[in-house]
């Protein structure tokens, strides 16, 4: 076997961040199977491994995780660079935002809940800035976007405050350090 | 359960959740509500017989097939107040205000539709 020219070097840090895409990946995956009332009323559960990454190795790594989620999710799902795979890029990059508005404010007074509440909103922001420009017109659309506004709210709070005591969690150590 | 999620949620983050909230609901107030209407469009056998300003209260006989439907007018509001129609449904189904509502009496060929304001998604015009 030739040695390949390029070496990339993994740090302890881009295992951690490979791992929990993966745990995101999977997370999403499973939610994806899972049927819903309403197409994108979902908790977002992959969302809890984004955020665990953001509170415990920073933003970069938390973008990283994301765009890893969506990418590899919707390989393995078959629908990348389909309509629905635009859609989950617009709700990440939307979520993406979100976590980089919610990254000035002081984390003395703002934990895990606000910031996971920015991040549901910016990705349904995202996603029905999309669909709105392109996919259906904003008429059929305005119905749905207080239900849809209202689910990230709630699904967001709850996942925020999940994190929050997995954080607080005894015994909790970082996983770049764990490792 | 309930104190230690009170324990995780900082100051800030009920003020974020009660402002999500907040906004939440005002956009449901903005999007499941259409706006009052300004007139109300009376219409015999499909054609345009009247249209009558909301601001002004009045009672107008429409004449149709089986004889005079009464629409009133009063207070921002319209309804159809009597009908020769057997089911009085229009009848029945009172006042409307709101833009894009109507009441038709179909027996007698006539109907009266709310309009004016941002006109909401109406499958029966479309």
């Amino acid at each position: 076997m030739i040695r390949s020219a390029i070496e990339l070097p993994a740090g302890p840090e881009d295992h951690t961040v490979a791992r929990l895409a993966a745990l995101a990946t999977l997370a999403w995956m499973a939610e994806a199977l899972l049927p819903s009332p309403l197409p994108g009323l979902k908790p977002g559960v992959a969302n809890i491994v984004v955020l665990y990454a953001r509170f415990r190795l920073g933003l970069g790594a938390a973008l990283w995780v994301s765009a890893l989620r969506v990418i590899g999710g919707s390989l393995l799902l078959g629908t990348f660079m389909s309509p629905g795979f635009a859609l989950a890029v617009a709700g990440t990059l939307g979520s993406a935002l979100g976590l980089v508005l919610a990254a000035a404010l002081p984390g003395r007074w703002f934990g895990p809940p606000s910031h996971s509440v920015l991040a549901a909103l910016g990705h349904v922001a995202g996603q029905l800035g999309l669909a709105a420009w392109w996919l259906i017109p904003v008429s059929g659309l305005v119905w749905i976007v207080p239900v849809l506004a209202g689910g990230a709210v709630l699904f967001g709070a709850v996942n925020g405050v999940v994190v929050a005591h997995l954080l607080a969690s005894p015994g909790e150590t970082p996983p770049a350090v764990s490792r | 359960m309930i104190a230690s999620v009170a324990r995780t949620m900082r100051p800030g983050d009920w003020g974020v959740l009660a402002a999500a909230f907040a906004g939440v609901a005002a956009l449901a107030s903005f999007a499941w509500s259409s706006p009052l209407g300004d007139r109300v469009v009376v219409r015999r056998a499909g054609a345009v017989y009247a249209e009558l300003p909301l601001r002004r209260d009045v009672r107008l006989a429409v004449p149709g097939p089986l004889g005079n439907s009464v629409v009133e007018v009063s207070r921002a509001r319209a309804r159809v107040a009597s009908d020769p129609g057997p089911r009085q449904l229009c009848v029945r189904q009172g006042w409307i205000q709101r833009s894009g509502e109507v009441a038709m009496c179909l027996p007698n060929q006539v109907s009266i539709e709310i309009g004016g304001g941002r006109r909401p998604y109406d499958s029966l015009s479309y």
